[in-house]
C-alpha cells in the first residue's frame, strides 16, 4: 500500500456538476503522488445541505449509502475541505445510536483526507507538478481552515512554483459568506461578507484567488464578476496540476 | 421584551444599509478582534487556561445541585439571603418585593444580563420606582430607550455624536464632542444618583462556592458603588454562575477579559462576601441574591448542556461575520450573536426564534476563539434539526430540500437528471461563463453571477475514458 495506494475520489456534487476539471485536476495530482485513483459510485454528496439544514434523516440516508462505496479503498480524497470535514467529522457523529454503522462510519472517517493536506501530508508532496506564472492570493476555506487544520499544506506548495507570487489578503480566514444554503437564506448577509472578501483580495493587487473549496469560490467569483472585476478565480488543484486550459470560473469560452 | 427575532433578515438588512451602524461595528473587528488576538498570544498558558476553564465549568454543572447548595450555605452564614426563583415572573416578583420591603423609590443597577433577560427594569418601573443604570454603555442605551446591543458593549452601536445629542437632552447644556468631556459629565450625574439610591441591584459574574461570595467584574467601579452605597444590595444571576473555589474563579477571569476585550483584567474585580458586618464601615446592611432557574435545569439535562458553560465573554459575537453585519439588534431579543442564537431559543422557543440559529455559515470562528470551547455551530445545528422536525422553515426552503434529497437519494435518476441539467446549463452559460440572472435562485443572482457549469459531469467524462468504478 505504501507504494500506490488505491483511492477513492470523492469528487464532490460541486465539481461533478459545475466544474470537472478540478476533478481531473485531482486524478492527475493524485496519480503524481503516486496513487492508484478510482471514483466508486453511488457517490452522490456527503450530505452537507441536509445535514446543515436539520435534515438529520436524509443525512444518514445519503452516509449510509455513500460509506459502503467508500469502504474498500485505502483513502478516500476529496478536493473540498467542508467535503472532507463531513465525511471526516460528521459522518461518525450521526451514528451515535448505531453502534456497527458508527465503526464503519468511523473507519471511513479516518481514512478520509482533503486533497492538498493529503498530498503533502501523507503522500509527502513537496513540488507540484504545475505550474502559474503571476501573483495568487489565497483564501482559506472555513471548515478545511477549522475542522481539518489545512492552512500551511496550500500555501507551501503554491511557494514551491517558482514564478508564483503568493500574497496574502487582509481576513484570509475570514468566512466569503457562502455557507451553503446561507447564502440563499440570508443573501444580504451574505452579499456584505463577499463583498468584504471581493474587495481585500483586489486589494492585494493578485491576478488569481485560490482556495480549496468550489463553493466559496463560485460565490467570490460570482462577485468579483458582478464589480467587473479583473481578478480570475480557480481551485487550488487546477494550479497545482498545471490545467489551466478551462477558462477560471464564471469566464465563458472564447469561439 | 417580547421577541422579534423573525424579523431577523429584515432586521439585518435595515442594519446593512445604516453606514453609522456599520461603521460602530467595524470598530468591533479592528478593536476587540485584534485586542483578543494579542492578549491571547501574550499568554503562553492560553490554551492551557482554556482547557482548564471547560473543566471546571464542566464539573460544576455535572454537580450543580451540590455547589448550589453549598453556596447558599455559606452566602447564609455571611449574613446572605438566597431566593431561588424559577422563571422570570417570580424573579420579578420577589425583587420587587424585596425594593417594597426596604421602602424604595430608586435603584441603582449595574449591568446584568439576567436583568434584561426577565424585563427587570420595565418591570421596577411600572410599579412605581426608579431605575437608574450605571454602567455607561447600559445608561446611554436607557437614555436612548433602547436594550442593549451586545454583551459587553451594550453601546457599540451608537457613534459618539448620537450619545452627545442624548446627553445633551437629559442632562441639559450644550452637545459635547469629546469622549472624556462625555464620560465626566455622566460620572457627575451618576455620582449623585449613586447616594440617593436606596437599593442596588447588581448581576454576578460567578458565585463561589467554598466561600459564598459573589464576584462581580466592571471596567468602571459601578458595580462597588452600585452595591455598596445603599442600605440594600441585590444581585441576581442564572443557577449556573457557581464554582467550586477562589482558584477555579481566577482561571475563569483570567479568559474573561482577554476573550471580551484583550485586557489582562478587568479594572475592577470585586469579591463581595455578606452584606457590612459591625466592624465594618462600608456596604449594604443586608444582601440579598436571587438565583434564577428558567429554563437553565432543562438544558442541564438536554443535549446543549455545554452551552451553560458560558462566561458572557461576548468574544463568539466579536468574531461572527454575521453578527459583525447585522448587529446585535437585529437579533431580536437579549442575548444576541453566536451565542444568543443558542440561547434564544431556550427562553422564548424555537418557533419564536428559527431563524437565529440559521443565520450562520458554520464558519467555526465563534467556537474557535470561545473560552471555554462551546461548540456554538453544533449547538446551533441541533436548533436546525428542532425546526426541521417542527416544519418552521419557509415552505420554499423545504420544498428545496426535499426535491433534492429525493433525487440524492436515487443515484441513477440523479446521474440522469443532472446529467440533462448541467448540459442545458452549460450550452446557455458557455458563451459569456456565467448567468446574472437565473428564475430559481434570485437570492445568488440579486447580486453575485452566477457560475455556468462545463457542460457535463465529471462521473460521466470518467466513465467515458476510464471505465472503471462500480
Amino acid at each position: 500500500m505504501a507504494d500506490s495506494p488505491r483511492v477513492a475520489l470523492f469528487v464532490t456534487c460541486l465539481v461533478d456538476l459545475f466544474r470537472p476539471s478540478v476533478g481531473w485536476a485531482a486524478v492527475e495530482l493524485l496519480e503524481k503522488a503516486g496513487c492508484r485513483v478510482e471514483v466508486p459510485e453511488p457517490q452522490i454528496c456527503c450530505g452537507q445541505p441536509a445535514f446543515n439544514s436539520g435534515d438529520r434523516r436524509t443525512t444518514e440516508e445519503l452516509a449510509r449509502q455513500t460509506i459502503p462505496a467508500l469502504e474498500p479503498y485505502d483513502f478516500v480524497v476529496a478536493p473540498s475541505g467542508s467535503c472532507a470535514g463531513m465525511l471526516r467529522r460528521h459522518f461518525p457523529e450521526l451514528f451515535d445510536d448505531d453502534p456497527a454503522w458508527k465503526a464503519r462510519a468511523r473507519a471511513v472517517a479516518d481514512k478520509s483526507w482533503e486533497l492538498v493536506s493529503f498530498l503533502v501530508d501523507v503522500r509527502g508532496m513537496s513540488e507540484p507538478p504545475g505550474g502559474f506564472a503571476g501573483r495568487v492570493t489565497y483564501h482559506d476555506s472555513c471548515s478545511g481552515l477549522r475542522e481539518l487544520g489545512i492552512k500551511a499544506q496550500p500555501r507551501a506548495l503554491l511557494r514551491a512554483i517558482s514564478e508564483l507570487e503568493l500574497v496574502e489578503m487582509e481576513g484570509c480566514e475570514v468566512c466569503c459568506g457562502f455557507g451553503g444554503t446561507f447564502c440563499v437564506k440570508y443573501p444580504e448577509i451574505s452579499t456584505k461578507m463577499v463583498e468584504d472578501k471581493a474587495r481585500r483580495a483586489e486589494a492585494t493587487g493578485a491576478e488569481l484567488l485560490l482556495a480549496g473549496d468550489l463553493g466559496c469560490l463560485m460565490n467570490i467569483a460570482g462577485r468579483l464578476a458582478r464589480r467587473n472585476s479583473t481578478l480570475a478565480v480557480r481551485h487550488v488543484a487546477e494550479v497545482l496540476a498545471g490545467r489551466l486550459e478551462t477558462p477560471p470560473i464564471g469566464v465563458g469560452r472564447v469561439g | 421584551m417580547e421577541p422579534t427575532s423573525l424579523a431577523f433578515r429584515e432586521r439585518a438588512t435595515r442594519a446593512l444599509a445604516d453606514p453609522v451602524l456599520s461603521t460602530a461595528l467595524a470598530r468591533l473587528e479592528t478593536g476587540w478582534q485584534a485586542a483578543r488576538a494579542r492578549a491571547a498570544a501574550d499568554l503562553p498558558e492560553f490554551e492551557a487556561l482554556r482547557d482548564a476553564a471547560v473543566a471546571i465549568r464542566d464539573h460544576a454543572l455535572a454537580h450543580l445541585d451540590f455547589y448550589l447548595e453549598a453556596f447558599e450555605r455559606r452566602f447564609t452564614e455571611r449574613g446572605g439571603v438566597v431566593h431561588w426563583a424559577r422563571d422570570a415572573a417570580e424573579a420579578r416578583a420577589i425583587v420587587l418585593e424585596l425594593c417594597r420591603a426596604a421602602r424604595a423609590r430608586t435603584v441603582t443597577k449595574s449591568k446584568s444580563m439576567v436583568a434584561e433577560e426577565i424585563g427587570l427594569n420595565a418591570f421596577l418601573e411600572a410599579h412605581g420606582l426608579r431605575v437608574i443604570e450605571t454602567d455607561l454603555g447600559e445608561y446611554i442605551v436607557q437614555l436612548a430607550g433602547e436594550v442593549p446591543s451586545h454583551l459587553v458593549g451594550p453601546a457599540v452601536h451608537m457613534t459618539r455624536e448620537r450619545i452627545a445629542e442624548l446627553f445633551a437632552k437629559a442632562h441639559g447644556g450644550p452637545p459635547k464632542q469629546d469622549s472624556a468631556a462625555l464620560v465626566a459629565e455622566a460620572r457627575r450625574v451618576l455620582r449623585q444618583r449613586y447616594l440617593e439610591a436606596d437599593v442596588g441591584i447588581t448581576g454576578a459574574n460567578f458565585l463561589i462556592a467554598e466561600t459564598g461570595s459573589i464576584v462581580t467584574v466592571t471596567n468602571e467601579g459601578n458595580a462597588e458603588l452600585t452595591q455598596g452605597l445603599p442600605k440594600l444590595h441585590i444581585a441576581i444571576t442564572g443557577i449556573e454562575k457557581v464554582v467550586p473555589t477562589v482558584e477555579d474563579a481566577f482561571v475563569l477571569l483570567r479568559l474573561l477579559a482577554r476573550s471580551a476585550t484583550g485586557q489582562e483584567f478587568s479594572a475592577y474585580t470585586t469579591f463581595l462576601t455578606g452584606p457590612k458586618r459591625p466592624d465594618e464601615r462600608d456596604g449594604p446592611e443586608a444582601m440579598h441574591l436571587v438565583l434564577l432557574d428558567n429554563g437553565r435545569t432543562r438544558m442541564l439535562g438536554g443535549p446543549m448542556r455545554a452551552m451553560l458553560r458560558c462566561i458572557r465573554c461576548g468574544a463568539c459575537m466579536n468574531h461572527c461575520p454575521v453578527y459583525l453585519a447585522a448587529g446585535g439588534h437585529a437579533y431580536g431579543w437579549v442575548y444576541p450573536g453566536p451565542m444568543g442564537s443558542v440561547l434564544t431559543p431556550h427562553f422564548v422557543g424555537i418557533e419564536k426564534s428559527w431563524p437565529l440559529p440559521n443565520a450562520s455559515t458554520f464558519c467555526g470562528r465563534c467556537e474557535e476563539v470561545c473560552p471555554v470551547r462551546i461548540p456554538l455551530p453544533g449547538l446551533m445545528r441541533l436548533w436546525r434539526e428542532e425546526a426541521h422536525r417542527r416544519g418552521l422553515a419557509p415552505p420554499a426552503a423545504r420544498f428545496g430540500l426535499a426535491l433534492w434529497a429525493f433525487f440524492a437519494r436515487r443515484p441513477p435518476l440523479y446521474r440522469f437528471a443532472t446529467r440533462i441539467a448541467v448540459a442545458l446549463l452549460g450550452a446557455f452559460g458557455r458563451r459569456r461563463g456565467r448567468f446574472a440572472r437565473l428564475p430559481f435562485a434570485r437570492g445568488w443572482t440579486e447580486s453575485r453571477d452566477f457560475p455556468a457549469p462545463e457542460g457535463s459531469t465529471f462521473t460521466a467524462q470518467w466513465r467515458a475514458r476510464r471505465g472503471t468504478g462500480r
